[in-house]
Protein backbone atom coordinates (compact mmCIF):
# COMPACT_ATOMS: atom_id res chain seq x y z
CA UNK A 1 0.00 0.00 0.00
CA UNK A 2 1.22 3.32 -1.26
CA UNK A 3 2.17 6.28 1.46
CA UNK A 4 -0.98 8.25 1.72
CA UNK A 5 -1.52 11.50 4.51
CA UNK A 6 -3.64 13.76 5.63
CA UNK A 7 -3.75 16.68 8.14
CA UNK A 8 -6.28 18.04 10.28
CA UNK A 9 -5.72 20.75 13.08
CA UNK A 10 -7.15 19.38 16.76
CA UNK A 11 -7.04 22.30 19.23
CA UNK A 12 -3.97 24.35 17.67
CA UNK A 13 -2.17 21.49 16.48
CA UNK A 14 -1.45 19.46 13.25
CA UNK A 15 -2.58 16.42 13.83
CA UNK A 16 -1.42 14.34 10.37
CA UNK A 17 -2.98 10.51 9.79
CA UNK A 18 -0.71 8.43 8.01
CA UNK A 19 -0.99 5.07 6.26
CA UNK A 20 0.98 3.01 3.77
CA UNK A 21 4.65 2.20 4.20
CA UNK A 22 7.80 5.12 4.52
CA UNK A 23 10.26 3.95 2.60
CA UNK A 24 12.61 5.27 -0.12
CA UNK A 25 10.53 6.50 -2.71
CA UNK A 26 7.34 5.34 -1.28
CA UNK A 27 6.58 8.00 1.32
CA UNK A 28 9.78 9.39 2.25
CA UNK A 29 9.85 12.51 -0.14
CA UNK A 30 5.94 13.41 0.29
CA UNK A 31 6.73 13.05 4.08
CA UNK A 32 9.59 15.88 4.07
CA UNK A 33 7.12 17.71 1.88
CA UNK A 34 4.22 17.88 3.80
CA UNK A 35 6.40 18.77 6.57
CA UNK A 36 8.18 21.72 4.86
CA UNK A 37 4.43 22.69 3.80
CA UNK A 38 3.52 22.64 7.34
CA UNK A 39 6.14 24.75 8.79
CA UNK A 40 5.66 27.16 5.86
CA UNK A 41 2.12 27.89 7.14
CA UNK A 42 3.58 28.51 10.04
CA UNK A 43 2.09 25.27 12.04
CA UNK A 44 4.84 23.83 14.03
CA UNK A 45 2.80 22.00 16.71
CA UNK A 46 2.69 18.44 14.83
CA UNK A 47 1.39 14.74 15.89
CA UNK A 48 1.86 12.25 13.42
CA UNK A 49 -0.73 9.60 13.79
CA UNK A 50 1.22 6.32 12.16
CA UNK A 51 -1.78 4.26 13.44
CA UNK A 52 -1.85 3.40 9.24
CA UNK A 53 1.57 3.03 8.83
CA UNK A 54 2.00 -0.31 8.45
CA UNK A 55 6.24 -0.61 7.34
CA UNK A 56 8.90 1.46 7.74
CA UNK A 57 12.83 1.38 6.52
CA UNK A 58 15.75 3.12 7.46
CA UNK A 59 15.01 5.74 5.10
CA UNK A 60 11.56 6.33 6.49
CA UNK A 61 12.93 6.42 10.17
CA UNK A 62 15.63 8.97 8.68
CA UNK A 63 12.54 11.02 7.41
CA UNK A 64 10.83 11.03 10.59
CA UNK A 65 14.34 11.94 12.48
CA UNK A 66 15.00 14.72 9.72
CA UNK A 67 11.42 16.56 10.33
CA UNK A 68 12.06 16.30 13.78
CA UNK A 69 15.06 18.13 13.69
CA UNK A 70 13.62 20.44 10.93
CA UNK A 71 10.66 21.17 13.11
CA UNK A 72 12.56 21.79 16.26
CA UNK A 73 14.57 24.32 14.68
CA UNK A 74 12.15 26.11 13.72
CA UNK A 75 10.79 26.39 17.65
CA UNK A 76 8.37 23.22 17.02
CA UNK A 77 7.84 19.89 18.20
CA UNK A 78 6.58 16.55 16.08
CA UNK A 79 5.34 14.22 18.22
CA UNK A 80 4.34 10.58 17.25
CA UNK A 81 1.24 8.69 18.15
CA UNK A 82 -0.52 5.35 17.79
CA UNK A 83 2.87 3.13 17.08
CA UNK A 84 2.33 -0.46 16.06
CA UNK A 85 4.85 -3.61 17.18
CA UNK A 86 6.53 -2.92 14.12
CA UNK A 87 7.67 0.53 13.97
CA UNK A 88 7.55 0.45 17.76
CA UNK A 89 10.70 -2.18 17.76
CA UNK A 90 12.13 -0.49 15.24
CA UNK A 91 12.24 2.96 17.22
CA UNK A 92 12.93 0.62 20.41
CA UNK A 93 16.23 -0.66 18.43
CA UNK A 94 17.26 2.90 17.46
CA UNK A 95 17.06 4.33 20.20
CA UNK A 96 14.58 6.70 18.55
CA UNK A 97 12.10 6.29 21.20
CA UNK A 98 14.16 8.16 23.43
CA UNK A 99 13.97 10.87 21.14
CA UNK A 100 10.11 11.21 20.41
CA UNK A 101 7.55 11.87 22.57
CA UNK A 102 5.08 8.99 22.24
CA UNK A 103 1.39 8.95 22.65
CA UNK A 104 -1.47 6.17 22.83
CA UNK A 105 -4.26 8.90 22.62
CA UNK A 106 -4.66 11.67 20.85
CA UNK A 107 -6.29 14.05 23.19
CA UNK A 108 -3.17 13.32 25.62
CA UNK A 109 -0.94 13.82 22.50
CA UNK A 110 -2.85 17.32 21.83
CA UNK A 111 -2.96 18.70 25.46
CA UNK A 112 1.13 17.49 25.87
CA UNK A 113 1.97 20.35 23.81
CA UNK A 114 2.92 23.84 26.00
CA UNK A 115 0.73 26.30 24.86
CA UNK B 1 21.21 -34.94 3.74
CA UNK B 2 22.60 -32.55 0.76
CA UNK B 3 26.08 -31.47 0.60
CA UNK B 4 25.81 -28.45 -0.81
CA UNK B 5 22.80 -25.73 0.27
CA UNK B 6 20.28 -25.36 -2.10
CA UNK B 7 20.91 -21.89 -3.99
CA UNK B 8 18.82 -19.60 -5.38
CA UNK B 9 20.34 -16.35 -7.70
CA UNK B 10 18.65 -13.31 -8.19
CA UNK B 11 20.16 -10.26 -10.22
CA UNK B 12 18.38 -6.98 -9.71
CA UNK B 13 18.95 -4.04 -12.36
CA UNK B 14 20.05 -0.76 -9.73
CA UNK B 15 16.17 0.30 -10.38
CA UNK B 16 14.30 1.48 -7.19
CA UNK B 17 11.70 -0.60 -7.90
CA UNK B 18 14.45 -3.15 -7.11
CA UNK B 19 14.13 -2.53 -2.96
CA UNK B 20 10.88 -4.02 -3.15
CA UNK B 21 11.18 -6.44 -5.27
CA UNK B 22 13.94 -8.07 -3.76
CA UNK B 23 12.24 -7.94 -0.03
CA UNK B 24 9.10 -9.56 -1.64
CA UNK B 25 11.03 -12.55 -2.72
CA UNK B 26 13.02 -12.55 0.46
CA UNK B 27 9.61 -13.12 2.41
CA UNK B 28 8.86 -15.80 -0.33
CA UNK B 29 11.87 -17.46 0.15
CA UNK B 30 11.84 -17.37 3.81
CA UNK B 31 7.91 -18.93 3.73
CA UNK B 32 8.72 -21.42 1.45
CA UNK B 33 11.55 -22.08 3.53
CA UNK B 34 8.92 -22.67 6.78
CA UNK B 35 9.96 -19.10 8.73
CA UNK B 36 7.12 -17.79 10.61
CA UNK B 37 5.62 -14.65 9.95
CA UNK B 38 7.78 -12.45 12.55
CA UNK B 39 10.92 -13.85 10.65
CA UNK B 40 9.59 -13.54 7.34
CA UNK B 41 8.76 -10.00 7.81
CA UNK B 42 12.49 -9.55 9.53
CA UNK B 43 14.33 -11.12 6.32
CA UNK B 44 12.74 -9.10 4.03
CA UNK B 45 13.58 -5.96 6.16
CA UNK B 46 16.98 -7.26 6.13
CA UNK B 47 17.08 -7.67 2.31
CA UNK B 48 15.14 -4.42 1.40
CA UNK B 49 17.85 -2.70 3.40
CA UNK B 50 20.95 -4.23 2.05
CA UNK B 51 19.78 -3.98 -1.67
CA UNK B 52 18.76 -0.17 -0.40
CA UNK B 53 22.08 -0.05 0.49
CA UNK B 54 23.56 -1.63 -2.89
CA UNK B 55 21.34 1.16 -5.22
CA UNK B 56 22.22 4.45 -3.41
CA UNK B 57 25.75 3.65 -1.93
CA UNK B 58 27.21 1.00 -3.68
CA UNK B 59 26.06 1.35 -7.23
CA UNK B 60 25.27 4.97 -6.84
CA UNK B 61 21.99 4.74 -8.67
CA UNK B 62 23.61 3.89 -12.16
CA UNK B 63 20.77 2.05 -13.87
CA UNK B 64 23.54 -0.34 -15.60
CA UNK B 65 25.26 -1.75 -12.29
CA UNK B 66 23.81 -4.84 -10.98
CA UNK B 67 22.65 -6.09 -7.62
CA UNK B 68 23.05 -9.50 -6.74
CA UNK B 69 21.17 -11.93 -4.31
CA UNK B 70 22.16 -15.31 -3.40
CA UNK B 71 20.43 -17.20 -1.02
CA UNK B 72 21.62 -20.41 0.21
CA UNK B 73 19.69 -22.85 2.03
CA UNK B 74 21.10 -24.95 4.84
CA UNK B 75 19.39 -27.33 7.20
CA UNK B 76 19.83 -25.16 9.67
CA UNK B 77 19.91 -21.92 8.25
CA UNK B 78 19.36 -19.32 5.43
CA UNK B 79 22.33 -17.66 4.40
CA UNK B 80 21.63 -13.88 2.08
CA UNK B 81 24.67 -12.40 0.21
CA UNK B 82 23.72 -8.81 -1.28
CA UNK B 83 26.11 -7.65 -3.46
CA UNK B 84 26.87 -4.75 -5.78
CA UNK B 85 29.66 -3.00 -8.42
CA UNK B 86 30.09 -0.43 -6.10
CA UNK B 87 33.87 0.71 -4.19
CA UNK B 88 33.02 -1.58 -1.20
CA UNK B 89 32.74 -0.15 2.28
CA UNK B 90 33.80 -0.89 5.94
CA UNK B 91 31.41 -1.92 8.82
CA UNK B 92 33.89 -0.62 11.55
CA UNK B 93 32.98 2.98 9.17
CA UNK B 94 30.03 2.86 9.55
CA UNK B 95 28.50 5.08 12.88
CA UNK B 96 26.51 3.66 15.88
CA UNK B 97 23.16 5.48 15.17
CA UNK B 98 22.47 4.78 19.29
CA UNK B 99 25.04 7.04 20.10
CA UNK B 100 23.98 9.95 21.81
CA UNK B 101 26.15 11.90 19.31
CA UNK B 102 24.57 9.70 15.95
CA UNK B 103 20.50 9.22 16.83
CA UNK B 104 19.88 12.32 15.34
CA UNK B 105 21.98 12.00 12.25
CA UNK B 106 21.42 10.03 8.89
CA UNK B 107 23.79 7.10 8.99
CA UNK B 108 24.08 3.99 10.23
CA UNK B 109 20.38 2.71 11.36
CA UNK B 110 20.25 0.38 8.24
CA UNK B 111 23.41 -1.51 9.25
CA UNK B 112 21.70 -1.52 12.58
CA UNK B 113 18.63 -3.02 11.67
CA UNK B 114 20.09 -6.30 9.43
CA UNK B 115 22.31 -6.85 11.90
CA UNK B 116 19.47 -6.64 14.72
CA UNK B 117 17.01 -8.78 12.96
CA UNK B 118 19.12 -11.14 11.59
CA UNK B 119 21.14 -13.87 13.39
CA UNK B 120 24.64 -13.42 11.74
CA UNK B 121 25.53 -10.42 9.61
CA UNK B 122 28.90 -9.09 8.46
CA UNK B 123 29.72 -6.92 4.93
CA UNK B 124 32.59 -8.24 3.41
CA UNK B 125 34.65 -6.80 0.09
CA UNK B 126 33.28 -8.93 -3.01
CA UNK B 127 36.00 -10.51 -5.54
CA UNK B 128 35.47 -7.27 -7.74
CA UNK B 129 35.93 -5.04 -5.21
CA UNK B 130 31.85 -3.87 -4.70
CA UNK B 131 30.10 -4.90 -1.16
CA UNK B 132 28.94 -7.89 -0.43
CA UNK B 133 26.68 -8.04 2.72
CA UNK B 134 26.32 -11.61 4.42
CA UNK B 135 23.76 -12.25 6.99
CA UNK B 136 22.06 -15.31 7.74
CA UNK B 137 19.03 -16.56 9.82
CA UNK B 138 18.67 -19.42 11.95
CA UNK B 139 15.54 -21.63 11.63
CA UNK B 140 14.08 -23.92 14.70
CA UNK B 141 13.58 -26.49 12.52
CA UNK B 142 15.13 -28.22 9.62
CA UNK B 143 15.31 -25.93 6.22
CA UNK B 144 13.32 -27.41 3.38
CA UNK B 145 15.47 -28.26 0.47
CA UNK B 146 12.27 -28.51 -1.87
CA UNK B 147 12.39 -24.52 -2.09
Amino acid sequence: MSFKAVSREVGGVTVIDMDGRITLGEGSDLLRDLISEKLGAGQKKIVMNLAGITYIDSTGLGELVAGYRHVKSQGGEIKLMNLNKKVSDLLQITKLYAVFDIHNDEAQAVASFQF
Amino acid sequence: MPSKPQRIEVVLETLIESITLAEEVGVRVAATAGFDEDDQYKIGLAVHEAVMNAFQYGNRQQRERKIKILFELFPEKLVIHVTDQGAGFQLADVPDPREDENVLGDSGRGCLLMKAFMDEFDVLVSEAGGAEVVMAKRSRRPISQGV
